[in-house]
This record gives C-alpha cells, sequence and structure tokens, in this order.
C-alpha cells in the first residue's frame, strides 16, 4: 500500500501525518514553493485526499487529481468537500462520525457553562488581582434552563442527554419531526428560539442552514438569550451576532467556530460574556487518534477492497 | 398570625423598663390591634413580652419589625438589602466605629437573632456576646464559620440554606472539570490574545468519556457532579463518611480513590477529619495527569503542597474556587496554564442569591412566628 499516493491537505493533526507516512507515500499541500510544479509532477501518483474542516475536497482540488479515488475527510462535517461532484466522478468520500460525538457535546456544555457562570472571565478577575479591591458580577445559573437545539442528530442528541442532567428543559428544531424523540419539536427556528434561554447550534452545514442563525433568529433569542455554535461559523450571520452581543440584544455567546476562521471579530474580545475557542470541539488526544485510526482504517479497506468503513459517497 | 384582642396587664409593665435596649423596647403605640408573635422572656423578675410586628406591620404602622443583627454583612444581604431590610430591623455591627465586642456589649444583649456567612464567623467570643441570641441564620450552606458545638451548648439553633445552591455548585465543579481537561480558559485567552492566526493549532486537551472521577464527599452537591458527570460518560466513584445508597462505587477512604482516579472533585464539609485531607500522598496517588476540582472550602486542601505539586508537574491541572486564605490567591498558580482560579463564585448567581435570600427570610419568619425552621441544620452535618 506505500505505493498509493494520499495528499493531506492541511497539518491537522501530527498524529495522522505520521501514520499516513508510515503506510502511504504522503504528499503535503501545504508549505509548497510551487503548487503548479507540485501537481504537474505528482496529480498522477495521488489516490486519496485526507480534508479537514479548513481544507477539504472542491472541484478545483478533485479535477486538479486525475487519479483521485477516494476523499476521506478528518472531520465528521462535510461542507468543505464537494459530494455532488464526488458522486458524479465516482470518487468515494469517507468522514468520522461517532468517534468525535462525545467530545463535541462536552464542549458545547463547557462553553454553556463557560458563558453564564464567567469561569472565563472571572479567573481572569482573580489572575489579575482585583478579588482584594472589587466586587465580581453575579453570574447566571444553568441548571433547569431552557435548551434548545438546532439539529437533533448524533452530536445534537449527546449534548441533549447532558443537559438534562442539569434538570434542563430540552427542544429542538430539524429539518424533520423525529417521532421518537422524547424532546419539543418547534417547526422553525425562531419558534425554538423564542422559547429558549440557550440556543445550541448543532446541525450540518448545507446551503439551507448557511446563516440559519440571522437577526430575526437573534431577536427571538433575546437579551437574556445566549447562543452557543459548535456547528460551523457559516450558520451565524456573524456580523449581526457581534452587532447583537455589542449593542447588548443578546446576553452572551460561546462559540467555536468562525465564519473566517483563524479570524475572530475583534469586538468579541472586549466582552466579558462571550467565549471564543479555536475550532477545538472534538480536539482531545484521545479523539484525534480515534479520528486518525478512522481515517487510515477507511483508507486501508478503499485500497484492500473492502467495504468501507465510515462512507459518506 | 393570632389577632389578639385582649392582653395580659402584666405586658404593659414590661413596657419601657429597660430604656436602653432600643430594639425591644418600642412603643406599642396606639393602636392595640397587633399581631404578636409572642416569646416570653424571662429576664430577671420581670416578665417582658417582646412584641413583633411581622408581616402585618403595615397594619400597626409604629410597631417595628423583628430585629436581626448583622456583624459583616453577607453578598446575599449586600445584593438584597433592601429586600431583607424591609421585613426586619436589621442591627448593623459594621456601620459602627466600635469593634465587634464593644458594639456587641453595647447594643445586642437582647439579640435572638444573627445573620451571617463566613465573613462573620460567629464564634465562641462573639456568642459570649450574645446572651439572648436564640438563632443564627447562614444564607450559606457550610457552616464552618460558626461554632456549632457551642450553639449546642447553648441549645442554638442555626439554620443555612441547605440545598438552595447545591445545583449552582454542582454546576461549577463540571464546569471547571471540562474547562481544565479541554483548556476552555487556555483557547479562549489563545484566541482572544490574536494567536490563533499565527500560531494556527491550539494544543490537544483530555476526553472526559470514559474518565475515572472520584466525588469526595457525596452529599447533596456531590451527588448532583455525579448525576452530570455520569451523563457525560465518567466512570464515577466517591468516599464519604458512610456509604450511601448510590450506583457509583465507594471507596473507604480518599487515598484508595485517588490512586483509582482521573480527577477528584472535591465536595466535602470542612471538618477537622476533612482539613488538609488532599496532602501530598493523596496528590502523588493522584498522579501526574490527575486533576483536583476544589468547590468545598480551600482548607481541604494543603495549599502549599498543590501548589509545589503543580508548579512541579506532580499533578496534571486544578479547578479551585476556594482558598485557605481568601482572596489571597497563591500567586505561582497565576503562571500555570494548566490552573483556572474562580473567586469562590460557585454559588454566586442571580438566582442562587434570590432564593437565599427567601430562605433567611423564610427562617428568620417562621423564627420569630415561633414555628418551624424551614431549613434547620441537624446535629451530624
Amino acid at each position: 500500500m506505500e505505493a498509493m499516493g494520499v495528499l493531506m491537505t492541511y497539518p491537522m493533526s501530527s498524529y495522522l501525518e505520521q501514520q499516513l507516512q508510515n503506510r502511504f507515500t504522503l504528499f503535503r499541500l501545504w508549505n509548497l514553493p510551487n503548487k503548479t510544479h507540485f501537481f504537474n509532477h505528482n496529480a498522477h501518483n495521488i489516490q486519496a485526499v485526507v480534508g479537514s474542516t479548513h481544507i477539504g475536497a472542491d472541484p478545483e482540488l478533485i479535477d486538479s487529481l486525475p487519479a483521485l479515488e477516494i476523499v476521506s475527510s478528518f472531520s465528521v462535517g462535510l461542507d468543505k468537500v464537494d459530494l455532488a461532484y464526488c458522486k458524479e466522478k465516482g470518487i468515494r468520500v469517507t468522514n468520522t462520525p461517532d468517534v468525535l460525538t462525545d467530545d463535541v457535546a462536552d464542549t458545547a456544555i463547557g462553553l454553556i457553562l463557560a458563558t453564564l457562570r464567567r469561569i472565563c472571565e472571572d479567573d481572569r478577575f482573580v489572575r489579575s488581582g482585583l478579588w482584594k479591591k472589587d466586587e465580581f458580577k453575579l453570574s447566571v445559573k444553568f441548571s433547569g434552563k431552557k435548551v434548545g437545539i438546532l439539529g437533533l442528530g448524533r452530536i445534537g442528541t449527546a449534548i441533549a442527554k447532558r443537559a438534562e442532567s442539569f434538570n434542563c428543559s430540552i427542544s429542538y428544531h430539524s429539518r424533520s419531526e423525529k417521532p421518537e424523540s422524547k424532546y419539543k419539536y418547534y417547526p422553525s427556528v425562531i419558534k425554538l428560539a423564542s422559547n429558549c434561554d440557550i440556543l445550541v447550534v448543532a446541525c450540518a452545514l448545507t446551503e439551507q442552514t448557511r446563516h440559519i442563525i440571522n437577526r430575526e433568529v437573534i431577536d427571538a433569542l433575546g437579551p437574556k438569550g445566549v447562543l452557543v455554535n459548535i456547528g460551523r461559523g457559516a450558520h451565524v450571520d456573524e456580523r449581526e451576532l457581534v452587532s447583537a452581543l455589542v449593542e447588548g440584544r443578546l446576553a452572551g455567546a460561546g462559540l467555536d467556530v468562525f465564519e473566517h476562521e483563524p479570524q475572530v471579530p475583534e469586538e468579541l474580545f472586549g466582552l466579558d460574556n462571550v467565549v471564543v475557542l479555536p475550532h477545538v470541539a472534538s480536539s482531545t488526544v484521545e479523539t484525534e487518534m480515534a479520528m486518525a485510526d478512522l481515517v487510515v482504517g477507511n483508507l486501508e479497506a478503499h485500497f484492500l477492497k473492502k467495504p468501507l468503513l465510515t462512507p459518506v459517497v | 398570625m393570632k389577632n389578639i384582642r385582649s392582653i395580659d396587664p402584666l405586658s404593659w409593665c414590661g413596657f419601657g423598663i429597660n430604656t436602653k435596649r432600643d430594639a425591644i423596647n418600642r412603643p406599642i403605640g396606639n393602636r392595640l390591634h397587633t399581631y404578636i408573635s409572642s416569646n416570653l422572656y424571662n429576664f430577671g423578675s420581670v416578665q417582658f413580652i417582646i412584641l413583633m410586628g411581622s408581616q402585618h406591620h403595615d397594619r400597626c404602622p409604629s410597631s417595628q419589625p423583628p430585629q436581626v443583627l448583622v456583624i459583616r454583612p453577607p453578598p446575599v444581604f449586600t445584593v438584597h438589602e433592601q429586600y431583607i431590610s424591609n421585613k426586619f430591623h436589621i442591627l448593623k455591627a459594621y456601620d459602627s466605629a466600635l469593634p465587634t465586642h464593644d458594639f456587641l456589649q453595647a447594643n445586642a444583649q437582647f439579640v435572638k437573632a444573627v445573620l451571617c456567612s463566613g465573613n462573620g464567623p460567629i464564634t465562641a467570643d462573639v456568642l459570649r456576646d450574645l446572651p439572648a441570641l436564640q438563632l443564627v441564620v447562614s444564607t450559606t450552606t457550610g457552616v464552618n464559620h460558626i461554632d456549632m458545638a457551642e450553639c449546642r451548648k447553648r441549645g442554638i439553633k442555626v439554620t443555612n440554606i441547605q440545598d438552595v445552591f447545591s445545583d449552582d455548585v454542582a454546576d461549577v465543579a463540571v464546569g471547571l472539570l471540562i474547562n481544565v481537561m479541554r483548556r476552555i480558559t487556555g483557547g479562549h485567552k489563545f484566541v482572544r490574545g490574536g494567536c490563533w492566526p499565527v500560531t494556527e493549532q491550539y494544543p490537544l486537551g483530555s476526553k472526559l468519556g470514559g474518565k475515572k472521577i472520584g466525588i469526595v464527599g457525596l452529599g447533596n452537591i456531590g451527588s448532583k457532579v455525579a448525576t452530570r458527570l455520569y451523563a457525560m460518560g465518567c466512570i464515577v466513584s466517591y468516599t464519604s463518611r458512610q456509604i450511601k445508597d448510590s450506583p457509583f462505587t465507594f471507596y473507604p477512604n480518599v487515598l484508595k480513590l485517588a490512586l483509582d482516579s482521573d480527577a477528584l472533585i472535591l465536595c466535602c464539609a470542612l471538618t477537622n477529619d476533612t482539613r488538609h485531607m488532599i496532602n501530598n500522598k493523596v496528590m502523588m496517588a493522584l498522579g501526574k495527569k490527575g486533576i483536583i476540582v476544589n468547590v468545598a472550602r480551600g482548607a481541604v486542601i494543603d495549599e502549599a503542597e498543590l501548589v509545589k505539586c503543580l508548579v512541579e508537574g506532580e499533578i496534571g491541572g486544578a479547578g479551585l474556587d476556594v482558598y485557605e486564605n481568601e482572596p489571597n490567591v497563591p500567586k505561582e498558580l497565576f503562571g500555570l496554564d494548566n490552573v483556572v482560579v474562580l473567586p469562590h463564585s460557585s454559588a454566586c448567581t442571580n438566582e442562587c442569591f434570590q432564593d437565599a435570600a427567601e430562605v433567611a427570610i423564610g427562617n428568620l419568619e417562621a423564627f420569630f412566628a415561633n414555628k418551624p425552621l424551614i431549613t434547620p441544620v441537624t446535629n451530624d452535618f
């Protein structure tokens, strides 16, 4: 299998990089002095692309790799992979579901607590020596609040299970109602936002969900509402979100993702009711290994002509 | 409340005898229709009926609400002073230029109830200055700031706010564990510091699911922490003074628990047995990847030893809400990115302060109405 060429699009994991290096001929799409030269010399030797949430496989990349057979994404979200084009071209696509569900759900809860209970802000308060002089602000209780989940897939369900242990009431909006679910369904995201204290974005990014959190939804969530985003930055109209937070029309936000990562609107940095993370919802040692093993496992299965482990296309 | 239409003439004798004590000897006014929550009080050969205008004092505008002493203002009182002061006459020792002892000697000899929290300990000395005291109302759950033995001896009842804060404290305990293991505060600072576009990769955190979490003290708070962590896929165990009716594994002592845990969450009361219970031996048993979360009391941990272990990498990290000498926090902790420090704020939410004020008021009202207290502290707390 060492003869198989794999193109890694981004240095998303050194463990993954090592695993790919050990098994295949690994090509790296970053730090290239001359991309054209690279593709001219190597494209015909590349059978697989390993993509990430940063750089996936768009039509331009797919067209530049005539020998491409499979795209194995180091993510569960596939918004950076042109699935329709892959299907058209007969290119297989895999992702990394399930192994990261718990970590992402934990991050959602962690962001809710950090935002509502002012954990990051109070840590700053103590470290700056203010505790001896000033009063700190009271925070907002999490237990018992109404949590609205946008997207009740694996991750949304895991978030709901955790929030229930905090005695929260759970409601959701999804593409379709899930009759087997015990949670309250709202037919629109605005109705969901109007009826919850904390709105968590946990759906896939598609054309339908781009900017699904817009001005109207933010207004519906209201000045006591908190938004938590562990989906994709593009789920939220970021400019509207920033204005709402700066103007106090939203009580707070916990954000792991942004529209133009790694750029984050600087207006957010001065707000003590906003917690910002560098897209780390699945970034643990254990899950990184599990995701990498799944990527490698899918590639090996493909090259050995065995059934793929987690195929999407 | 009973509507007393006729009053024992002897009761009128009690009025005006002790002119030093404004708190008690308020003239009943011209109105006899007073709602009396009576408290027959023997003082030598003279009987007093202490007339308390309670929540119906608006019907007797000249009668005063019952007196409650505050030596140092509890944070709950500070936030809800107006609300509480509408119901009781607050005797503020902290407003006086006199030292506490002198103030109490001069003004509080007939005080029956005191409202307090950790910043104003009710020590044996304080109790000695309050000979008429019958009730200590704490706006906290912990009562280690009250000399419970002395109260028991004197028959002084103590109330706390029992379960009111336990959700909030449990929430912060879980929030701190996630925060430390998943590097949330570190990640937040990384982004705010403008580092993300430059460095791009932030160090990996540690997954919670499957980790063994040892809860020290499975009371109201500990059991809520357990439920939340169980829902996150943690393997939960505990140690407590006695084994509980609980689905989680019991360990007979904290050392054994630490040996078998990835993290310890301290949720126990501070007593003589638990003081410095988390010592060097326990921390070594927890190990280099071990995390300690403390939402109990600072003195449950040997703080100097904790700092040493963290600085030297003998344990993996800590989430702390409490310290041995608040508001002083060991400066060595500030340089560590695997430590999160909070200002004893785990119970400080808008909702809880409101609830705590209601419980404190409820206990005071019950006391002055001779009704059963709402949240008395039992002997085995």
